[in-house]
């Protein structure tokens, strides 16, 4: 996973509530077997009409939003599915952080272990920031992850709080399997103590 | 925690899989049951692969094909769909690679993952239960643990048979009183979803607890605690009692013999403790529950069957009249028009929420001497081989489609827009599944949540009725 310390770039303004994953990416394009090339597919539903153009009046259809690596929306982003190809395609696109008072648990666990971060502000902030969002290229807004800060495009700083074990991966790009591997003594004493008491969950033959 | 101190279900169930607490309050969780499917997997199966990793626990593992699968006979072809068909490959080469057990779609035992874990006996009370799906929050009403995950998630699972978790809070909707005729676990759930929102629950597990869930069969248990990811929470569970031990008993993969009894044994200890605390509590009566539907395009938008369409213009709330005019709009609504006028082109019975023998018998005892109306489509399509194999020797399958109804194969059908069954732009459904979302059934399709036997009322009718001016027919 690439690390995330700091980020500097356009934030796209999508001022919807309840975003959910079925809007990030459809149903239709959950057939792949890959990681990558999902951002053609971002938003589809929102983002192209029925023959495939695209529709002038979506945000990231628009200069210079194409280049977003920010999202900025409103409450319960990511809510529905567990599917990770949403920020697999959030990832592909090219956005590596999104901004909303609050992310539904799934995706924002997921977005974690892609390497993109959910931060999470209060919904007057989540205002001030669309606004900021909406002036467009000269309008950068900064994600600091090291000093746990949004900078404002005003030079206004805004702290955030995350998780100190998951900020800690995302600062070094550390994937979580190899730390959980280094636990493997304690999941073998685990596994014997269990098959002792319930051996019912060992022997189930399908 | 104190040996003393009064836990809830989910503090017990947790507590019994800390394989190692982290200082940070993280836990390294061990994972009693994994259920993998075509979809969310073969990216996980790649990372093992290129980390040179294996699966640590295939005989806790077990995979399945149901997303992207047709429900017709054509499935037993070849895939047409290309991608699907390389999904489908792609699970059968890792299953063989990584020695997962695997029910192939010849399996009469193949269905949908949330609909077969409980009836083959794979999910059982107590047991912490993960998919790369969000409605394995169906196993709670095992009395589990079960949540989604993501695929990277599902990676570490297979890797290391555990998750890194931080332990969720608490939350207890109760439903008290007895449930109205005409109405069933999907409207309790509905209206708990419509009372509490589709965050309502965001952070927590739901236990749901109360006379009215206490009467609930299995199946409707499951069919509660299917959508309680659309209330926000990530797990939704119900205490094991006598109605979980005596479903269990006697499932392929159950305990059997002296196993059974020292399982139920411990599992007598899962119910939450007298003095328990919830970090949330919210209380229903079920006796003022009417049968529900939704209106707009998040399940939190619903309304009982007799209400109206929303009007924009009385909302004050800026945000809320802009989210409910694009609602309006896409799903092609007048303000204040009757939800009982609005007409259906299609009508959708099955799903992890309601694909089960009882919910097939709820239709089929509404369809039985009536005639589906002659401009709708309607589908039903069960949950797994063995419920309509089940169905079948109940012969509810002539019922319905003497009814005009089809009959399909076992599959996730049209809940979720990626296999052949899909909403045309602009079709209107009545569909027991779980998520109205925009698209979520096919592209511009408009998705209305309701009940099975609702669902089988309006595919007669040819519109959305209330359920109780329509119960089955006497004699017939
Ligand atoms: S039936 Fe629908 S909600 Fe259930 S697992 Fe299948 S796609 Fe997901």
């Amino acid at each position: 996973m690439r690390a995330f310390t700091t980020l500097t770039g356009i934030a796209a303004p999508m001022p919807l509530a309840n975003v959910d994953t079925d809007k990030i990416i459809p149903g239709r394009f959950l057939k792949t077997i890959q990681r990558t090339g999902l951002g053609k597919h971002l938003f589809a539903n929102m983002r192209y009409e029925d023959d495939g153009s695209e529709k002038p009046d979506f945000v990231l259809n628009q200069e210079p939003y194409r280049q977003a690596e920010i999202l900025v929306a409103y409450e319960n982003f990511g809510c529905g599915s567990s599917r990770e190809h949403a920020p697999w395609a959030l990832l592909d696109f090219g956005i590596r952080c999104v901004i909303a008072p609050d992310f539904a648990d799934i995706f924002h666990n997921n977005s974690f272990k892609n390497g993109v971060l959910p931060v999470k502000l209060p919904r007057e902030i989540c205002e001030q920031l669309m606004e900021d969002a909406r002036l467009g290229a000269n309008s950068r807004i900064t994600i600091d992850l090291e000093r746990q800060v949004v900078v404002r495009p005003n030079g206004e700083e805004i702290p955030f709080t995350i998780d100190p074990f998951r900020r800690h991966l995302l600062l070094n790009g550390l994937d979580d399997i190899g730390q959980t591997m280094q636990h493997a003594p304690a999941i073998d004493g685990f596994e014997a103590k269990q098959r002792a008491a319930q051996p019912w969950l060992y022997d189930a033959k399908v | 925690m104190s040996a003393t101190k009064p836990r809830t279900l989910f503090d017990k169930i947790w507590d019994a899989h800390v394989v190692e607490a982290l200082p940070d309050g993280t836990a390294v969780l061990y994972i009693d049951k994994h259920l993998t499917h075509e979809v969310t997997s073969p990216q996980a199966f790649e990372g093992l692969r290129l980390a040179g990793r294996k699966v640590r626990r295939p005989d806790a593992t077990i995979a399945v094909v149901d997303h992207n699968i047709a429900t017709d006979a054509s499935r037993y072809g070849t895939i047409e769909d290309p991608e699907s068909r390389t999904q489908v490959e792609t699970l059968e080469a890792n299953v063989k690679a990584f020695g997962i057990p695997y029910i192939p779609l010849t399996d009469k035992r193949q269905g949908i993952v949330h609909v077969i874990g409980p009836e083959l006996g794979l999910s059982l009370p107590g047991m912490t239960i993960v998919c790369g799906d969000s409605h394995t929050s169906t196993h709670g009403a095992m009395g589990a643990l079960a949540f989604g995950i993501g695929t990277s998630e599902v990676e570490h699972v297979l890797a290391t048979q555990t998750l890194l978790q931080k332990p969720a809070k608490n939350m207890r909707v109760r439903v008290d009183g007895k449930l109205p005729a005409g109405c069933t676990a999907k409207d309790i759930v509905l209206a708990i979803i419509g009372k509490i929102g589709t965050a309502g629950g965001t952070g927590h597990v739901i236990e749901f607890a109360g006379e009215a869930i206490r009467a609930l069969d299995m199946a409707g248990r499951m069919t509660v605690c299917n959508m309680s990811i659309e209330a926000g929470a990530r797990a939704g569970m119900v205490a094991p009692d006598q109605t979980t031990f005596d479903y269990v008993k006697g499932r392929p993969f159950a305990p059997k013999g002296e196993a059974y009894d020292r399982a139920v044994a411990w599992w007598k200890t899962l119910p939450s403790d007298e003095g328990a605390v919830f970090d949330k509590e919210v209380t229903l009566d079920a006796a003022t529950i009417v049968p529900q539907m939704t209106w707009g395009t998040s399940p939190e938008d619903v309304l009982p069957v007799t209400g109206s369409v929303p009007n924009p213009a009385d909302i004050a709330d800026e945000a809320r009249r802009a989210q409910v005019q694009r609602m309006v709009d896409y799903m092609g609504l007048t303000p204040g028009q009757k939800l009982t006028d609005l007409k259906v082109d299609v009508v959708f019975v099955g799903s992890c929420t309601n694909s089960r023998i009882e919910d097939i018998r709820a239709a089929a005892a509404i369809a039985k001497g009536r005639k589906v109306a002659s401009h709708v489509r309607a589908l039903v399509v069960p949950g797994s081989g063995l419920v309509k194999e089940a169905a079948e020797a109940e012969g509810l399958d002539k019922i319905l489609l003497e009814a005009g109804f089809e009959w399909r194969e076992a599959g996730c059908s049209m809940c979720l827009g990626m296999n052949p069954d899909k909403l045309k732009p602009g079709q209107r459904s009545a569909s027991t599944s779980n998520r109205n979302f925009e698209g979520r059934q096919g592209m511009g399709g408009r998705t209305h949540l309701v009940s099975p036997a609702m669902a089988a009322a309006a595919a007669i009718a040819g519109h959305f009725v209330d359920v109780r001016d329509y119960q089955p027919k006497e004699g017939v």
